[in-house]
């Protein structure tokens, strides 16, 4: 069924088909019904987007940043993390810095050789790991430093259903279920001065949806894979519910809400473990040492031997 | 017979497909998830009905970024 005679852009899992701007429409009101129906957003906000350039943070940006001129107690700005992946972060990293500069919004760079003295790419070449496992440590550390640092309230990030999915059946397929407790479009258990709040305006989203916003909205023109994705578990799993999705359309809207059915309940069961703080760098730790200290030492070990 | 020429991964391709093809035809014949891809002709965003005509020229991307 097409909403109109206008030529059709998207066909949703629901089988309706829309044109350019019924889509636009239907993407931005679902984002702010998002923010509205969690509570993602307060009056006030000094809010901070995480940007990497893609498709999802540029998106995310896009809409705050239209909120924010809408409703100037909404500041918007915009954080970036240079991991140091040649041919992949430095070209996305150019269209996080021209969106900013065309609309104004103020952007904060932090790299991982400036902060921990290599880049992505050296340190996989010391250590033996999984390049999403050290990547995302360091770079959620990275994240929450900065931001309080920044003084930011909030941090959005661009993590859409897709996202989400793929991260519920991880955490089910090694039994994580703490982690699945921190999940959800407001991140982790309890609030904590440790943490800048992570929100998750695109949680109802899908990547589909995303990138036919990004591209209907001429926020990219190409579309770049991170070189290291297809060797993780995540990968992997996303294909898997991709093909899922395929044969049974709107999978993955069950997983989700279902999921958020189930979350308060798994929150609560969480709620009493205690937030450490590394001993070593004073940011928030599960253990003594956070793993972001524990992969420098070993990656200063390695440096020293060799 | 006719010939669609696909722009995917950054490169273009040359596919052949029969006269009454559609979109989907052509993921089905290069293996392609539709749930993984969005399609474009002439910078228009075309759905995986869209009858396809000799000589189009289509841009396949993937919907799957980041890391």
């Amino acid at each position: 069924m097409n909403c109109c005679n206008e030529k059709p852009v998207i066909a949703l899992y629901s089988g309706e088909k829309l044109c350019k701007s019924h889509f636009t429409e239907y993407f931005e009101n679902k984002v702010f019904k998002t923010i509205r129906q969690f509570e993602l957003l307060d009056k006030e906000e000094n809010l901070g987007v995480a940007l990497s350039g893609g498709k999802d943070s540029l998106t995310v940006l896009h809409i705050l940043n239209r909120l924010s001129q809408q409703n100037p107690k909404i500041k918007t700005n915009a954080i970036a993390i240079d991991e140091g992946i040649q041919n992949y972060r430095d070209k996305t990293l150019e269209k996080a810095k021209e969106f900013c500069n065309k609309n104004n919004i103020k952007l904060d760079i932090f790299s991982y050789k400036e902060e921990f003295g290599l880049t992505l790419d050296e340190m996989l070449k010391i250590l033996d790991v999984k390049p999403c496992n050290i990547c995302g440590i360091f770079r959620r550390y990275l994240l929450n430093k900065k931001s309080k640092e920044l003084k930011l309230t909030k941090l959005a990030t661009g993590h859409n259903l897709d996202d989400e999915c793929q991260s519920i059946l991880m955490n089910q397929i090694k039994n994580s279920i703490e982690a699945s407790a921190r999940l959800g479009p407001k991140v982790g258990i309890a609030q904590d001065d440790k943490f800048v709040q992570r929100i998750k305006p695109l949680y109802l989203c899908t990547e589909k949806e995303v990138t036919t916003y990004a591209f209907i909205s001429g926020l990219l023109d190409e579309f770049n894979e991170c070189p290291n994705v297809s060797q993780s578990f995540r990968a992997k799993v996303r294909d898997m519910l991709n093909e899922l999705e395929n044969k049974f359309p709107g999978t993955k809207y069950s997983i989700v809400n279902s999921f958020l059915q189930t979350l308060p309940l798994l929150k609560q069961k969480f709620k009493d473990g205690a937030i450490k703080v590394c001993i070593k760098c004073n940011e928030p730790s599960a253990n003594d040492v956070c793993n972001a200290c524990v992969y420098l030492e070993k990656l200063r070990k390695r440096v020293v031997v060799n | 017979m006719m010939n669609v020429s696909v722009f995917i991964d950054r490169e273009n391709k040359t596919i052949q497909l029969n006269n009454i093809s559609i979109v989907s035809d052509l993921l089905k014949k290069l293996n392609i998830n539709p749930v993984t891809v969005i399609v474009s002709r002439n910078n228009e965003l075309i759905l995986e009905d869209e009858k396809l005509k000799d000589n189009d020229e289509v841009k396949i991307l993937s919907v799957i970024s980041g890391g």
